[in-house]
């Protein structure tokens, strides 16, 4: 039989976590699909219903918790290097998703098409994660491990996103999928560009569904650093890129590869 | 117990907590006008509110909503602006099948009550998660765009006779929520079926024991005959495979029981995988048989051969390949079936209740008149309900074990299991003269029809035929090869093989007319077939040829958008294309009737017996319409009993765009001859004006007393001489004509293709109700932007609506559609189909326009960004 836990507090959810390692709920979103499919057959689960926390509601510059669905995000006055985390809230599914989904949930999901985490990436996002034994807070790059694997521990419940305070640039997000809505990312980026006197004093660039986890491009943000908009273009459309893109039925490798370059171009506004 | 609020009434339900709220709405508190396609937010069918926002009900937990207030269509449609979205809906006909009508209602219910009078983009933004597959999404968007206009105005007594935008008479169920499909009712003791598919293409396997507390059916357990099939001689799919399986998701056996018994039990399977022949492969010298009796795995060839090439200054050829199209008609398959007496009866979403009445009877070994079929409303079909699906396996449940039984596909099971549009390998050739006069085509197509027959031949009957377009082609050859694979089985899916055909001849005719130094369209002007005309098979075309109107209609919007598509700048690339097409309404070469009936009753009721299934495209609307007109009286006067094989005669299946014409005219027949009895019974004359109110028909003002009902019955074949072995023949009564004209823009470094503007001007005779053909041409774009854009059925890959991509609402852009009416006199007041001919020319113009805008000749369909970017990298 399915067990279903839908704690009150925290510390309930979280000694319930201990003891059955349930799949946590909150949007739905991922988890009902997953029942589903051609030779699916629904597996017993347990369930535990994180909706009745309300401490984990929230977004705010500094903490978007477990909670905030992506309309919220997309609702929220939010400083302009979150633009693309708002821009990417609302190309996720239709607003029946936007309206239940979480982000936390995209996060602990760890699809390689996961809207969320290149915006996310740029923001120098952390993962609170929380069990029994304690807080621990994670780079998001270091909590995604691979496709559909994460470091949370069984026992642990992602409770919050901590963002440091975030660079004084607006960011932008470009998606391309074969269709306009509901769809799929065959490639995504998150940028964003920080000027100073003419010259690049900040870059930041994540590109998503072109390896199996999203990718800060570190590289190219160094590069980057110092040019003129006029050579930044340039370095764009040359710089080696941090990807390991597949060729799936939304397109070939080298399709994503080519795609991925200017989409982050689009991205910094080059 | 969980208490739950619904649409204002609280509740206690007794579900698990984890049980989808889609599941508790329909299952437990009884309302359906919730619908499920997909369970997995991918089609928003089950939108409902939730403390006023919107949700996929198929993703929210029970447990989730204690304290929530909860609003379904049922709870919506009576408000103030559930009244103003059905009257505007229903005056734009923004609902045809009406499965996805529900959702788009509630997500609108959402925008509204914020957004009062929203823009566009307000209604993308709000809508955009709700997919339909007829409409095309514009009539839904203009419908919520004028709802507030409707706010506090009641319908006026909108005039309903031949011509008339009579809002569809099933229309206000869809919009409430009350319409039962498929899903939507079962006798309440109904046992559970659930199928068991192979997950391999080709395999040997072996059933284990029934699993505990279930009733497992297997292939020894159907009474008749266990195969199934559109030709009477071809009875090739089996209901249960006996030991081998020939496509991913072919049905070996069947657990029947209670519902969560037969949905938690395992049925062990052994399989042992056989090597599985693509079509390539399957056409190898040598290769093993899918069928025995079939050499080469070649299940049909059509041909048609006519005329001697003469000189041609220019010639062109090309090399095409379309990929598997799924239906995906957001209803899955659905039904139940139960054993009265030795009788049975079926009811189940299908477009072909006569033919499933055949196909039961066989299975089940008993005569034909034994077999009930009560039509469903059908959420979708476009060929794919053509073919039985789940009607066999639940009619041996019910019989065998003497119980009700139902089974709902999942989303899944619907695409693995059904019928597909055709992949296509085609290689094509063709010239003109120095002034543009096409001198010949030669065109060899190759249809990979998969595993089992289905409608495989039809389509490579249909296909030679049309393969030369609606154009003066002086000598053909044409060769189209059903052949069979490992795959699944292709059948009917709008245009039978045709829209693939167009996609390789309408590209050569670019290539021709840029050769020629022509534009485009008089290039297509130049050869358009004309009243005068033979066809490559020698039928001699006397009426209703509206092509080279159609051209003359599109032409200013050509100049206008090649115009501003030559002034656009930006690093987007701007094209326009055209492309014309053809298509014989009804079966090809052979008889296909309808019979229509209409009875006065003593008691002044009128009553029409309508056999023809409305799959959504409104055939429920029209033929009352043309009745009613031939009577000469109102539509409202009429009665209506729909498509059930116990009550109406045979109308024909609702296919090849066939129900206007044949079904209409038959319609007619029975309105006229209805007519007649009254106007005898009178002692009137032909001129009588007919009156009926209050029960009393008034025949020129005088009371018509009846002791006796009085009959009308109308039946039309449409004539038809059957094709000898070069294709020489009529094989069709008449033909629509259609010109469509694409604008768009190519996004150069990602391929993507932003479409801007289509015009389709379509030949359809007469329109009958104008608001219903715009409808059918608006969705039948859709389904052609889908063809040429994105969709692409890979078993086993793309098995869901996911990774499966049908246009969403912001695919279609703005269409103008411009109806060309050069009447057919064998058609009803001069009417003839558009349901197939609305799809044909889309994919091809939509090539024509990328080609101009980049040079590029897609080769590989879909055009998936990637595939653009390639063909333009060989430019």
């Amino acid at each position: 039989m399915d067990r279903y836990f839908r704690p009150r507090t925290l510390t309930e959810a979280l000694d319930i976590m201990a003891e059955h390692a349930p799949r946590p709920l909150a949007g739905g979103t991922d988890l009902y699909p997953a029942l589903t499919g051609a030779f699916v057959q629904r597996p017993r689960l347990d369930w535990m219903d994180i909706t009745g926390l309300a401490t984990l509601r929230g977004v705010s510059a500094e903490r978007i918790g477990a909670l905030a669905t992506w309309s919220d995000v997309a609702q929220a006055e939010l400083p302009p290097a979150m633009r693309a985390l708002a821009q990417a809230a609302r190309q996720v599914g239709g607003r029946q998703v936007q309206n239940r989904g979480t982000l936390l949930g995209n996060l602990c999901n760890a699809s390689p098409a996961a809207d969320g985490v290149p915006p996310l990436l740029i923001l120098d996002a952390q993962v609170e994660l929380a069990s029994a034994a304690g807080v621990r807070l994670l780079p998001l790059d270091e909590f995604l491990l691979g496709n559909r694997q994460t470091a949370r521990r069984p026992d642990e419940l992602a409770v919050a996103l901590r963002l440091p305070p975030p660079p004084q640039a607006e960011s932008r997000f470009e998606k391309l999928g074969a269709r306009r809505q509901l769809v799929i990312s065959i490639a995504m980026a998150a940028g964003l560009l920080r000027m100073a006197e003419g010259r690049v004093a900040q870059a930041r660039v994540a590109v998503g569904s072109c390896s199996a986890v999203a990718r800060r491009q570190r590289g190219l943000e160094a590069a980057l650093h110092g040019a003129t908009l006029a050579e930044a273009a340039g370095i764009v459309a040359t710089a080696p890129l941090d990807l390991a893109p597949i060729g799936d039925v939304r397109g070939s490798a080298e399709y994503r590869l080519a795609a991925a370059r200017t989409l982050v171009a689009r991205s910094l506004g080059l | 117990m969980i208490a739950l609020t619904v649409n204002g009434a609280s509740h206690a339900v007794a579900e698990p907590p984890h049980a989808r709220l889609s599941t508790v709405l329909r299952d437990s508190l009884g309302l359906t006008g919730t619908k499920v396609g997909c369970d997995a937010g991918d089609c928003g069918a089950c939108t409902v509110l939730i403390d006023g926002a919107q949700a996929c009900a198929c993703m929210v937990a029970l447990g989730q909503l204690e304290g929530a207030a909860i609003t379904t269509i049922e709870g919506f449609s009576g408000t103030v602006w559930g009244r103003a979205l059905s009257a505007s809906f229903l005056h734009h006909g923004a609902a045809q099948c009406g499965i996805c009508t529900p959702g788009m209602v509630m997500a609108a219910a959402e925008l509204l009550a914020q957004t009062p009078a929203p823009d566009e983009a307000a209604v993308e933004a709000a809508l955009g998660g709700v997919l339909c597959r007829c409409t095309g999404y514009r009539a839904i968007t203009d419908a919520v765009l004028a709802a507030h206009r409707y706010r506090h105005t009641s319908p006026a007594d909108e005039p309903d006779g031949v011509g008339a935008r009579l809002p569809r008479l099933d229309g206000p169920g869809k919009l409430d929520g009350s319409t039962r499909f498929g899903a939507d009712a079962a006798p309440a003791d109904a046992l559970w079926l659930r199928a068991i598919r192979s997950p391999h293409p080709h395999a040997r396997f072996t059933l284990g024991a029934a699993p505990p507390g279930v009733t497992l059916l297997t292939a020894a357990d159907v009474p008749g005959r266990n195969g199934f099939g559109i030709y009477p001689h071809i009875k090739d799919q089996p209901v249960f495979c006996a030991d081998t399986v020939l496509y991913r998701g072919d049905c070996v056996a069947a657990l029947v029981g209670a519902r969560d018994a037969v949905e938690a039990a395992v049925l062990e399977v052994e399989w042992e995988v056989l090597a599985p022949l693509d079509m390539a492969a399957a056409l190898a010298p040598g290769a093993p048989l899918l069928h025995a009796h079939l050499p080469g795995n070649i299940l049909t060839t059509g041909r048609v051969v006519s005329g001697t090439p003469g000189p041609s200054a220019h010639r062109a050829e090309i090399a095409i390949q379309t990929s598997f199209v799924e239906h995906a008609y957001l209803e899955p398959e659905a039904g139940y079936a139960r054993r009265v007496g030795d009788t049975i009866e079926v009811f189940a979403s299908t477009q072909a209740p006569y033919m499933d009445r055949e196909e039961v009877a066989g299975v089940l070994g008993i005569a034909p008149e034994a077999v009930r079929i009560i039509p469903s409303a059908c959420g979708g079909g476009f060929g794919g309900k053509l073919d039985v699906s789940l009607q066999p396996m639940l009619a041996v449940a019910a019989w065998r074990l003497g119980r009700p039984v139902r089974a709902v596909y999942s989303r899944g099971e619907s695409m693995v299991s059904s019928t597909k549009r055709h992949p296509a390998h085609i290689a094509a050739r063709a010239g003109c003269d120095a002034n543009g006069h096409l001198t010949h085509l030669e065109f060899d197509g190759d249809y990979d029809t998969g595993a089992y027959a289905s409608w495989g031949p039809t389509v490579a009957g249909r296909v030679p035929v049309h393969a030369s377009g609606p154009y003066r082609v002086p000598a053909v050859r044409a060769v189209a090869r059903a052949v069979h694979s490992h795959n699944p089985p292709s059948g009917a899916f709008r245009g039978f093989g045709v829209p693939q055909a167009a996609i390789a001849q309408e590209a050569l005719w670019d290539m021709l007319a840029d050769q020629a130094g022509l534009d485009r369209l008089e290039f297509r002007w130049r050869n358009a077939l004309r009243v005068g005309d033979r066809t490559a098979c020698g039928q001699l075309l006397e009426h209703s040829v509206g092509l080279a109107a159609c051209l003359d209609a599109l032409r200013p919007h050509w100049l206008a958008l090649r115009a501003q598509a030559a002034a656009a700048s930006g690093p987007l690339r701007h094209g326009v294309g055209i492309a014309c097409m053809w298509y014989g309404i009804g079966n090809t070469g052979m008889s296909n009737p309808s019979t229509m009936r209409l009875i006065l009753a003593p008691d002044g009721r009128i009553t029409f017996f309508n056999g023809a299934v409305d799959i959504g495209q409104g055939s429920s609307t029209v033929l009352p319409q043309i009745a009613a007109e031939a009577l000469g009286l109102r539509v409202a006067d009429l009665v209506h009993v729909n498509g059930d094989s116990a009550l109406t005669p045979d109308a024909g299946k609702t296919s090849a765009s066939r129900q206007t014409f044949v079904s209409g005219r038959a319609a007619m027949e029975a309105g006229l001859a209805l007519r007649a009895a009254i106007l005898r019974r009178a002692n009137a004359g032909p001129q009588a004006r007919l009156v009926l109110a209050d029960g009393v028909l008034r025949v020129d003002g005088v009371a018509l007393r009846l002791t006796e009902p009085l009959h009308g019955e109308g039946s039309f074949d449409p004539p038809t001489v059957a094709l000898d072995a070069d294709g020489q023949g009529i094989p069709y009564a008449c033909y629509g004509f259609a010109a469509q004209v694409v604008a768009l823009a190519v996004d150069p470094k990602l391929g993507t293709v932003h479409l801007h503007k289509i015009v389709a001007a379509h030949d359809v005779g007469r329109a009958i109700n104008p608001t219903l053909v715009e409808g059918q041409i608006h969705g039948g774009i859709a389904q052609g932007i889908g063809l040429a854009l994105m969709e692409e059925y890979i078993p086993g890959r793309t098995e869901n609506l996911h990774d499966y991509l049908i246009p969403s609402m912001g695919d279609v852009p703005p269409i103008e559609t411009i109806l060309i009416e050069d009447p057919e006199p064998l058609g009803p007041y001069g009417a003839k189909g558009v349901g197939e001919p609305a799809l044909v020319a889309t994919a091809p113009a939509i090539f024509s326009a990328i080609r101009d805008a980049t040079g590029a000749v897609i080769t590989r369909v879909p055009a998936r960004p990637d595939r653009v970017l390639e063909a333009m990298a060989r430019v």
